[in-house]
Order: C-alpha cells, then sequence, then structure tokens
C-alpha cells in the first residue's frame, strides 16, 4: 500500500535528489542507478527481494541505508511512547476501575470529563501550549529536543535511550537533561494513552462487576473495594491487556504530531521528513517498521493473554 | 423436574405508566421521538454539546456579519502580532491579520471537512458493509479484506501519505481522511446487516418478490443507519483533530484561507512570546471536538443505554 | 428472657425498585419466622423470592430500597448495618448459593482460592491450614479427589461439581442460616438430586436453618419442613410442607395444579389462572 502511495507521489524524487539546476544527463544517471526507469510491478518485486534479505533501500536524502536511519531514530520513539504507556497505565488503570466502580457518581463525572479532555484535545496544540507555560513562562521543564546540546555527545548511544545511555554510562547531568526533555512530550501522550485506557476500563469494570461472581465475592465477606481489587480486577487485566497494547502501538506509530512539535528525532518525524521529501524508501521503511512494531506487539499482548486466562491456557 | 410457567408476568403488579397501542406509524414514530426528546432534556451536558456545534455551524453560514466586515486575510504589517485588545479582540498575528476574523471563517474550513468526510465515509461504508453482508461468499471475502488492509495502517500516518501524495488542500485532506475512515464504517454496516439479514420481517419481504437491490437499498441500509450515524457523530472529533493535524503539518487548507490547524502552525515559532496566535485556535478546535464528542456520548446513551 | 431467640426474624419486609421512573414493588410486608429448620420459599418467576433472600443478605441492589419493621438474626438487628458490619455476617453468618455455578464462580481464580477465601476473611489462618479445610470441606460436598479439584479452575469444572463447590465455598465458615435461590434449577435432574441430598445432610449436620427457594414444589415438599407461597410480591400462603398438597389458598391449588407429575399423569397441565384480589 505504501509502495502504490509512493509511486504516485507528485514529488518527482528523481529532482528531489539532483536538485532543479542539474542537467537532463544527471537526471538521467540518478534515474537509473535508482531504478526507477524498470516498469512498476518489477520495481515492486526488487524492492520485495531486497526486504526479505533486510534491505530496506537507501534513503535518498541522507544518502544513508534506511535500516541505519531507522536504528538512529526509532529509540527516540519508544523512549516516548514506552514512558507515555507507563504513565496512561499508572494513572489511567485505576482511574478506570474507580469510575466503574462508583458508575454514575462523581468520581465517575471527574474521571469522564477527564478523559473527554484527553479525548478532543489537539495534541500538536497541547504541545505548544505546554512549551509556553512549563518551558517559556515557568521553567520547569526543557524545551524541545531529546536533550540539551551540551550533552549532545556525552554518552555513548549503546541501546539509542538516552535515559538508560546516560544511567549506564553514570552521566547523571546528562541524564537530568534528558529526562527534562522527555518529561512534558511523554506527560502530553501518557495523557492521550490515559484517557483511552481509562474509557476502556471503566466499561471492563461495569461489565465484570455485573458479572454473579462479584455478588459471590460479597457474599463471602469481602468488602466492596476488596471484592473490585481481588475479584473484578483480575478479570479485567485480560482484555485490558489488549487495550494497553493497541494504545502502545499507536503511540509507537502515531506519535507524529508530537514529534514535530517537540522536534524528537523520532519515527514519525522522520516518517512525515521523508513524505514531505519524497524520500519514499525511508516511507516504505518507516511504515514497514511501524506495521512490523504493531503486529509484534499484537502477538506479545496474544501471548500475555494466554498467560493470565486460565481458560485458554493449554492444558 | 419441571418449573412452573415462567413467561405469565401479572403486570398490573409493575406500576408501569399506561402503556398506548400506538395507531399509526407515524404515531409510533412521534411517541419514539417524545420519548427522546425527554431523556435528551435530562442530559444537560448533551444539550450543551449540541449547542456549540449549533453555533458552529453558525459561525461558519455567518462569518461576514459575526465579524463586522472585518476581512480574514487582509493583510496589516504595521500592525503585526498585536496582543488581544479592542481593535482586535484575538490580537493580530505575524501578517497582521485580525484573529478574530480568521478564527471564526475557520469555522467553515472545519465545517467542511467534517462534512464532506461524513458524506463520502457513510455512503462508501455503508455500500461496502451491506454489500458484503448481504451477498456474503466471495464477494463478502474480498470487501472485507480490502478493509482488513486499511485497518491495519495507523490512520494518520496512512492519512498523511495520502495528502502528501495528492498534494495539499482541503479536498485532498478530506479524500484523505475519507480513505481513511471508512473501513470501520463497513465493519459496522456488515455486522449489523448479518444480523438484521436473517430476520423473518426481511425474510418477508424476499417472499414478497422484491429484488436484491431493492431490499438492500429500501430496508436494510436504512436500518444501519442510526448506528452508523451515532458513529459518525462520536468520530466527528477525531476527524476534526486528524483535519487539524494535517493543517498543521501544511497538508490541509493552503494560506490564505483560515484554517484552525494551520494557524496553530504559524504561531509556532512566536508561541514563546506572542502566545494567542497558536492558543486561540487551538482552543477553537479543541472546544469542537469536545462539542462533539460529548454530544455522540450523550446520543449513544440516550440510544443505547446499555453501553453507557 | 428465657425464650429461644428464632434464628431469623423478618417482617413487614418491602423492597421497591426505582428504574427510569418505573417503580417496582418487588416485596410487599413480607413476613416469617425461621428457626433451626428448613423453609422454603416457592412462587412463580418474579414473586419476589430472589429479592427477599438478598434482601435478608443485605445485597439489594442501590436503586433499590429495603424497609422492614423486624429484620433480624439471632436477635441481632440487620436493618441499619454499614457495609463494613455486613461483610462481616455475611460469609461468617449467612451465605448463599446461587444457581449457576457457571456464572457465581470466579471463572479466574482456582477453586482453592475460592473456597478458601471465607474462611480466611473470617479467621486468620495460615494458607496451610485453610487449604486442609477447603479439601476437608470438599470431602463434605462428596467430592472424591479433593487435592485435584482444588487445583482446578471453574470451567474445569462439571456443573454438578461447580454447584458442589460453591457450596463449600459458602459453608467453609460455618454460617449458621444457609439461602439455596433456584441452586439445583440449572442442574439436570439426577446432578440435582445429589446437590440436595448433600444439602441435606450438611444442614442437619450442621444444624443449620435453611431457606430454600424454587420452582420446583416436588423438591420443595421433599426436603422442607414449612413452605411459603409468595405472589406478587406477598406471601400469599404458608404452611406445613407435608401439608402442601391440601393448601387452601387458590394459588397454591392452582401452582400444584400446573406442576406435572409421574404418579398421576395428566394429559395437559392447568394454567394458572390470577385474581387480583389475591393481592388484597
Ligand atoms: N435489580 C433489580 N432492578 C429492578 N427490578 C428488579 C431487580 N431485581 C428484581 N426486580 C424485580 O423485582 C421483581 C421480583 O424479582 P425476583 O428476582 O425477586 O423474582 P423471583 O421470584 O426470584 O423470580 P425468578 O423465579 O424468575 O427468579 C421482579 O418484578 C423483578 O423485575
Ligand atoms: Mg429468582
Amino acid at each position: 500500500m505504501t509502495f502504490v502511495i509512493g509511486r504516485f507521489i507528485p514529488v518527482d524524487p528523481v529532482l528531489a535528489i539532483v536538485g532543479d539546476h542539474a542537467t537532463q544527463s544527471t537526471y538521467e544517471k540518478t534515474r537509473l542507478s535508482i531504478g526507477l526507469d524498470r516498469p512498476i510491478p518489477e520495481q515492486y518485486l526488487i524492492y520485495l527481494n531486497k526486504l526479505i534479505h533486510g534491505d530496506l533501500g537507501t534513503s535518498v536524502i541522507t544518502s544513508q541505508p534506511v535500516l541505519t536511519d531507522l536504528l538512529h531514530f526509532f529509540p527516540a520513539t519508544l523512549e516516548l511512547a514506552t514512558v507515555a504507556t507507563v504513565l496512561g497505565v499508572i494513572v489511567g488503570v485505576p482511574a478506570g476501575v474507580l469510575a466503574g466502580a462508583t458508575r454514575g457518581r462523581w468520581p465517575d463525572q471527574i474521571v469522564r470529563v477527564v478523559g473527554l479532555f484527553g479525548y478532543s484535545m489537539p495534541v500538536f496544540w497541547m504541545g505548544l501550549v505546554g512549551l509556553f507555560v512549563f518551558y517559556g513562562k515557568l521553567n520547569w521543564t526543557a524545551g524541545p529536543g531529546r536533550i540539551d546540546v551540551g550533552y549532545e555527545d556525552v554518552v555513548d548511544p549503546k541501546t539509542g535511550i538516552l535515559l538508560l545511555d546516560s544511567a549506564l554510562a553514570g552521566e547523571w547531568d546528562a541524564f537530568r537533561s534528558a529526562a527534562a526533555h522527555l518529561v512534558l512530550p511523554s506527560i502530553i501522550l501518557g495523557y492521550l494513552s490515559l484517557a483511552y485506557i481509562a474509557r476502556m476500563t471503566r466499561s471492563f469494570t461495569i461489565g465484570q462487576l455485573s458479572q454473579e461472581y462479584a455478588t459471590t465475592a460479597l457474599l463471602k465477606g469481602r468488602s466492596f473495594w476488596g471484592m473490585v481489587w481481588r475479584h473484578a480486577f483480575p478479570n479485567i487485566l485480560v482484555p485490558l491487556v489488549t487495550v494497553i497494547g493497541l494504545s502502545y502501538a499507536t503511540l509507537l506509530e502515531g506519535a507524529v504530531l508530537t514529534e514535530t512539535v517537540f522536534a524528537w528525532p523520532g519515527l514519525g518525524l522522520y516518517i512525515t521528513q521523508s513524505l514531505f521529501n519524497a524520500d519514499m524508501n525511508a516511507v516504505l521503511g518507516g511504515t514497514i517498521v511501524v506495521g512490523a512494531v504493531f503486529i509484534g506487539i499484537n502477538l506479545l499482548s496474544d501471548v500475555l493473554y494466554r498467560i493470565i486466562d486460565p481458560r485458554l491456557r493449554l492444558q | 423436574m419441571t418449573s412452573l410457567p415462567t413467561q405469565n408476568r401479572v403486570d398490573g403488579l409493575l406500576a408501569l405508566p399506561p402503556t398506548q397501542n400506538p395507531l399509526s406509524s407515524s404515531q409510533a414514530r412521534w411517541n419514539h421521538a417524545a420519548v427522546l426528546t425527554r431523556k435528551l432534556g435530562r442530559s444537560p451536558l448533551t444539550i450543551l454539546g449540541l449547542a456549540v456545534v449549533v453555533i458552529l455551524v453558525l459561525m461558519a453560514l455567518l462569518a461576514p456579519a459575526m465579524t463586522g466586515g472585518v476581512s480574514p486575510i487582509a493583510q496589516d504589517l504595521s500592525g503585526r502580532l498585536q496582543p488581544p485588545g479592542a481593535a482586535h479582540w484575538f490580537g493580530t498575528d505575524e501578517l497582521g491579520r485580525d484573529i478574530f476574523a480568521r478564527t471564526v471563517y475557520g469555522a467553515r474550513a472545519t465545517l467542511a471537512i467534517v462534512a464532506l468526510v461524513g458524506v463520502i465515509v457513510v455512503p462508501v461504508g455503508l455500500l461496502v458493509g451491506t454489500l458484503a453482508g448481504y451477498t456474503g461468499g466471495f464477494l463478502d471475502a474480498v470487501l472485507m479484506r480490502i478493509t482488513d488492509i486499511f485497518l491495519a495502517f495507523p490512520s494518520l500516518v496512512l492519512a498523511l501519505a495520502f495528502a502528501a501524495a495528492l498534494g495539499p488542500g482541503i479536498v485532498n485532506a478530506v479524500i484523505a481522511i475519507a480513505l481513511t475512515a471508512w473501513p470501520p464504517y463497513a465493519r459496522l454496516a456488515r455486522a449489523e446487516t448479518a444480523s438484521i439479514a436473517h430476520t423473518d420481517f426481511i425474510a418477508a419481504v424476499v417472499l414478497m418478490g422484491a429484488s436484491k437491490w431493492r431490499i438492500l437499498l429500501r430496508h436494510i441500509v436504512p436500518l444501519c443507519m442510526s448506528s452508523v450515524i451515532i458513529r459518525l457523530t462520536l468520530d466527528m472529533a477525531g476527524i476534526i483533530l486528524t483535519a487539524a493535524g494535517l493543517g498543521f503539518l501544511g497538508l490541509g487548507a493552503q494560506p490564505p484561507t483560515p484554517e484552525w490547524g494551520a494557524m496553530v502552525a504559524t504561531g509556532r515559532s512566536v508561541v514563546l512570546d506572542q502566545w494567542w496566535v497558536s492558543t486561540i485556535p487551538g482552543l477553537a478546535i479543541f472546544v469542537v471536538s469536545l462539542a462533539f464528542n460529548i454530544l455522540g456520548d450523550g446520543l449513544r446513551d440516550i440510544f443505547d443505554p446499555k453501553s453507557a | 428472657m428465657t425464650m429461644t431467640v428464632p434464628l431469623l426474624e423478618v417482617r413487614d419486609l418491602s423492597v421497591t425498585f426505582r428504574t427510569e421512573g418505573v417503580v417496582t414493588q418487588a416485596v410487599r410486608n413480607v413476613s416469617f419466622v425461621l428457626g433451626r429448620e428448613r423453609l422454603g420459599i416457592v412462587g412463580e418467576s418474579g414473586s419476589g423470592k430472589s429479592t427477599t433472600g438478598r434482601a435478608v443478605l443485605g445485597l439489594v441492589p442501590a436503586h433499590g430500597s429495603v424497609s422492614a419493621s423486624r429484620l433480624a438474626l439471632n436477635g441481632e438487628d440487620l436493618r441499619h448495618l454499614t457495609q463494613h458490619q455486613w461483610s462481616r455476617y455475611r460469609g461468617r453468618r449467612m451465605a448463599l448459593v446461587m444457581q449457576d455455578p457457571k456464572f457465581s464462580l470466579n471463572p479466574i481464580m482456582t477453586v482453592e482460592k475460592q473456597i478458601t477465601e471465607a474462611w480466611r476473611l473470617h479467621r486468620r489462618t495460615t494458607a496451610a491450614e485453610a487449604r486442609k479445610h477447603a479439601a476437608a470441606m470438599l470431602e463434605a460436598v462428596s467430592i472424591d479427589d479433593p487435592e485435584r479439584v482444588l487445583r482446578l479452575y471453574p470451567h474445569q469444572l462439571s456443573g454438578g461439581m461447580g454447584q458442589r463447590v460453591m457450596i463449600a465455598a459458602m459453608l467453609i465458615a460455618e454460617p449458621e442460616l444457609l439461602i439455596a435461590d433456584e441452586a439445583i434449577s440449572a442442574l439436570d435432574v439426577t446432578v440435582g438430586n445429589e446437590v440436595l441430598a448433600i444439602l441435606d445432610r450438611l444442614v442437619a449436620e450442621r444444624g443449620m436453618g435453611l431457606i430454600f427457594i424454587s420452582h420446583n414444589l416436588t423438591a420443595v415438599a421433599g426436603l422442607c419442613d414449612r413452605v411459603v407461597v409468595m405472589y406478587g410480591g406477598r406471601v400469599v400462603e404458608e404452611c406445613a410442607a407435608r401439608d402442601l398438597a391440601h393448601a387452601r389458598h387458590p394459588y397454591t391449588r392452582a401452582l400444584l395444579a400446573a406442576a406435572p407429575s409421574l404418579d398421576e399423569p395428566r394429559a395437559s397441565l392447568a394454567s394458572v389462572v390470577r385474581d387480583p384480589a389475591w393481592l388484597t
């Protein structure tokens, strides 16, 4: 699918490389060298063949192998999405359980309003306002980017995840700087994931509390909240794993706008920039990685699902 | 071991309101509408959402009158980046344009996108879904496979790719969003159709000799309509946000046409000093999508109380 | 004050539900007294049997309101208990077995955890001791290899086993009063009879009071000492179980006539004809 889009994009990828003032012969040479002279189905087959061998082609803009680029950009997204998801889960799950268990009463209403706000907020705007208030006015957090310029090359990128790298290297100033940059975008993305997770958790909770086993627990002398946490909650966990996985995958691939606002050098930014520059190898590669991550996370949550739910465990 | 007959409920026991048997289908519809209106009346939040949406429509329609003739595109380079005040309620942007006027006119772009996406997505989704659900077999398999492929892609990235491929502009943004938004509708319509297609009611229509297309268009599509429309209301906010996101990235309405997402983007570079340039159009996006969310939520509660 | 206090006293119990402006009087001025005996409650669907049972346990959902001029277990007033106080009665002093173990057991908890739960909530003991008790309890409900069953999950149990597990879980903390609400209706006949026999034996051995709610007049007549007949939220007749066949109230007679019987096969079963006058 991305392949199709890539071939019909009206920006000429050859022009993008050689520039507007290149001679006709340079143009032709470049065109041949990136294989654009062949029929489209053949281009597709060549691409597929390379893909199988782990070759995503070369980015026409950075003139690096796409795989190298992706390995460079992906950890930033991973770091951001992971922290955001952790925040979303830590806050969203208890909030959702609370809302479901107090259905229709004020805690439920509060969670509902907070969730609705999250659903309605344009992320890019939230990012700008957040930067304005917490960076510009209050100076509580750092500005755009992943780390202060001064620390940029202090730690050697073992994992590409700056928090880990700097902690491993014992560079605590760099760690602090990275954390200060991460706070705002991860809270904003975390809020989005919170809104979604809380809403789903709430409806799962309501569903479980209407089950008869919940009454059974009360009959044994469990308190209401004891029943909620010890009986209903483990049952909620089963479908929740899928929801959390979905939300995580969405953040990994959909952080495009947040990354743009915060100049966060991640996958989203990479794909967007490549799209604007008609760098189709990069876009294709990026999208394939995104798709693979998506499938991977789904598989993972499937496995977890089976571990949690005794009904699905192999006998 | 047997149990006593269970279906003989003693109705007199339950203090139910007297049930009148409707005399005609139009009366039944009126009763239904009255019940829904009463439920709506009990949900002030839903009414608030509705009110904001109505205001949005009025803003789009009456923009020239509301702005008192101030042009949203007239530049005044000597009056750049002025803070909100009496002359310019919401201040001016980097080209000295009046942000209030631009915000009011911006409702047009937003509304146009939402309406157009709805107009494309609902029929396409309905057609694909009902066709797949009603005919079944090979066609069903093919249509649903296509739907799945679209669903598997992250929608913003996909919309972005389409928008980039089609080139910037409102119409292309609409197409890009619609291309990524229709699959859930097809699924919904297919599920509904599958449950309707096997009812006695449809069987009766078949016996009366109605043609396939007639059944599909006259009977099945109308029955799927209400759930599709509710779903659309719930999706409106998402559509607005996606549209604004595309606008923010420069893929929506092109300058000088006022569009909220693009307006936020132009204020980006000055956000630390002239906060109003980005903040106000962003607030407009937020309020409108919040209103659609509240409205959609409320409508769902009213039509389908169990899922609330 | 040497008069023996009855196990359970219920006087003028009323339960009203209000949903979407519709008011349902599920239970109206129901009164009965229960000693350490077996009381059957019969009546058609919707007559308020379950709601009565739940009101005794303080488990009427929030949109229902309960009133009574007396509701007492062993002379202890239950009417104004806080949720916390209720949780000390439930499981420890009284318990309820519901219709279908498929729903009343927690699907992702082992049998062991579900049986030991009440015991561990009410007596502070070690896990090992609780487990020993649970195994003994399973033996008491005639399960052959308790050690194996303790490790199972509900979906691995048959209906009859599930209901025995449920009974074990409810009786482990030795309550004085057990309410069985359609406890055998979801089981097939032979299994149901086995479970019935187990209930019968345990109630006798432990000297508990039993309220047996059922549609099944034969089962009630066989198991119980006394029977209360409910109709439209009211008690319309109360009599000794052995006199059930000679009940006077027309509704009870109609119920009896509508029940099939092997002894006197009938060509067609009578349907119950109701008279609004019974409600006054
Ligand atoms: N949670 C509730 N909310 C509203 N009404 C209820 C609720 N529970 C019971 N009722 C109503 O109370 C009445 C009595 O119900 P109840 O379940 O006590 O009857 P029952 O005799 O146990 O019937 P069955 O034999 O079908 O179990 C019914 O009219 C029922 O609709
Ligand atoms: Mg009942």
